[in-house]
């Protein structure tokens, strides 16, 4: 296990030696999208149309953050669960999505689209909202401003703390982890 | 006769709203410490400790423990002897609702329509509201808002009688192990036995505002809470699913009598940020 500092956008250099477990301190500028925006950003894709920012290298958030306070850079911002993003991924990452940020495990053909097409999956302590909001320095609404908490947001972080889920050689930290805690009989 | 005017429910279902977001409950708090004790994966007390240092983090700041401020999920409690003026009682609350989250800057997560057009309401209402009637002249507000990734992992199914106990069991730690890491654990399982269909769904969720540690009244189903807790931490899920010993804090059981048919099991899964406050009026 190592602890990796990592400057967005990402390329291929940056994510190859990353192994399930490792530590990343992530900063530069990520981008959030949940449910309704990922529905969006596919159609956009599957039309031939731009989306409103550029995939290659991108690192998507999964996350709704809670309303900021006036002053206030970013409030409770913590991941939401990734499966359900599992069916719009695999695509995102054709299209050069270098990693995503979630909560949860991803499905066998997501992380097969990351071993395919070089990507990685980063889980955020989902629930330690407050303290993630402290890494996130600006944010700004870019697109979808209708779907409140579900706009795309463009949010400069530092040394966000993220662990390594899924690798580009296919391994899988829930995995390796239950199986080592795992008492069944 | 005792008049209660619902401006006094309005209120007090806005304190909730903001109050239980930012603090989490002295005994989920106190679950959580003691896990940090017990856990065996150091990546898994890692974990815990985030999630504690988070607690200390939205206190200080003001801010909610999780962005998913949840689905305003309100019981009412009624005495009988209450007469309610100033209008009606569910706009009261969901008024409420509405002035808290605007207020405590907590998250608008409900969509009017849930299938179709998914457009967000703005300002969290409507609340899900139980309201019971029951002896005396107070009004009991319970709140209890509810995350949807664990509310996603929570299932009914309608077992019958040869299944027995050993099924139920089974049913509810299978139902852990499918949902992994996705629903926040550590998490709390409530579990509902008996009724019908819907009633053991609400006994579930009825059952994760026990406070952790308090025994359940039944000796027979509180031994039966022990076991599924030592089978669901042996899964070996852990920590936001990373594995570890501490995949719950508590697995807590309500039941009440059902058909000769039938016998409905519910299991809603509760995340580790476990909200819950409430006010008697």
């Amino acid at each position: 296990m190592k602890t990796v500092e990592l400057t967005t956008p990402l390329t291929m250099d940056d994510i190859r030696d990353l192994e399930a477990g490792d530590k990343v301190l992530l900063s530069g500028d990520i981008y959030t999208a949940r449910d309704a925006a990922h529905k969006r950003l596919v159609q956009l894709i599957e039309e031939g149309k731009d989306l409103p920012f550029d995939l290659e290298g991108a690192v998507i958030y999964y996350v709704g953050p809670a309303p900021s306070r006036p002053g206030q850079v970013m409030n409770s911002a913590g991941p939401t669960t990734s499966y359900r993003m599992d069916t719009f991924t695999r695509l995102l990452h054709e299209k050069g999505l270098k990693a995503s940020i979630g909560k949860g495990p991803r499905s066998v053909d997501v992380r097969n689209a990351m071993v395919e097409h070089g990507g990685v999956y980063f889980a955020a302590v989902g629930g330690a909202a407050a303290g993630i909001a402290s890494a996130i320095k600006a944010a700004e609404v870019i697109a979808y401003e209708d779907l409140g908490p579900e706009a795309i947001r463009r949010l400069t972080v530092e040394k966000m703390p993220l662990f390594v889920v899924n690798d580009v050689q296919g391994r899988d930290l829930f995995e390796i982890g239950v199986a080592q805690y795992c008492r069944e009989s | 006769m005792r008049e209660i005017d619902v401006a006094e429910v309005t209120r007090a279902v806005k304190d909730l709203c903001i109050s239980t977001n930012i603090h989490l409950a002295p005994d989920t708090k106190k679950a959580l410490r003691d896990a940090l004790v017990t856990e065996e994966s150091p990546l898994g007390k890692e974990i815990l400790q985030v999630i504690l240092d988070n607690h200390g983090i939205a206190e200080a700041e003001g801010m909610p423990v999780c962005q998913d401020t949840g689905v305003a999920i309100v019981f009412l409690e009624v005495g009988q002897d209450v007469h309610l003026t100033g209008g009606d009682l569910e706009d009261a609350v969901n008024e409420g609702v509405r002035q808290g989250y605007r207020e405590g800057y907590l998250r608008k997560s409900m969509v009017a329509d849930p299938v179709i057009e998914r457009k967000n309401t703005g300002d969290n209402t409507p609340a899900v509201i139980y309201t019971r009637i029951l002896p005396g002249e107070k009004v009991k507000i319970t709140f209890a808002p509810k995350g949807g990734g664990a509310e996603n992992m929570s299932e009914v199914r309608m077992m019958t009688a040869a299944q027995g106990i050993e099924g139920v069991k089974d049913f509810v730690v299978d139902r852990v192990r499918r949902s992994g890491g996705n629903p926040c654990p550590p998490i709390v399982v409530g579990v509902g036995l008996g009724g019908s269909f819907e009633r053991c769904a609400m006994l579930a969720k009825e059952s994760l505002l026990r406070p952790i540690g308090t025994p359940n009244p039944d000796k027979v189903y509180g031994e039966v809470e022990k076991e599924l807790l030592e089978r669901i931490n042996n899964l070996g899920i852990g920590p936001a699913g990373l594995g570890g010993r501490t995949t719950a804090l508590a697995v807590h059981i309500k039941h009440v009598p059902c058909h000769i048919a039938s016998m409905p099991v519910a299991v809603n899964i509760q995340c580790h940020a476990s909200r819950h406050g409430e006010t008697i009026i």
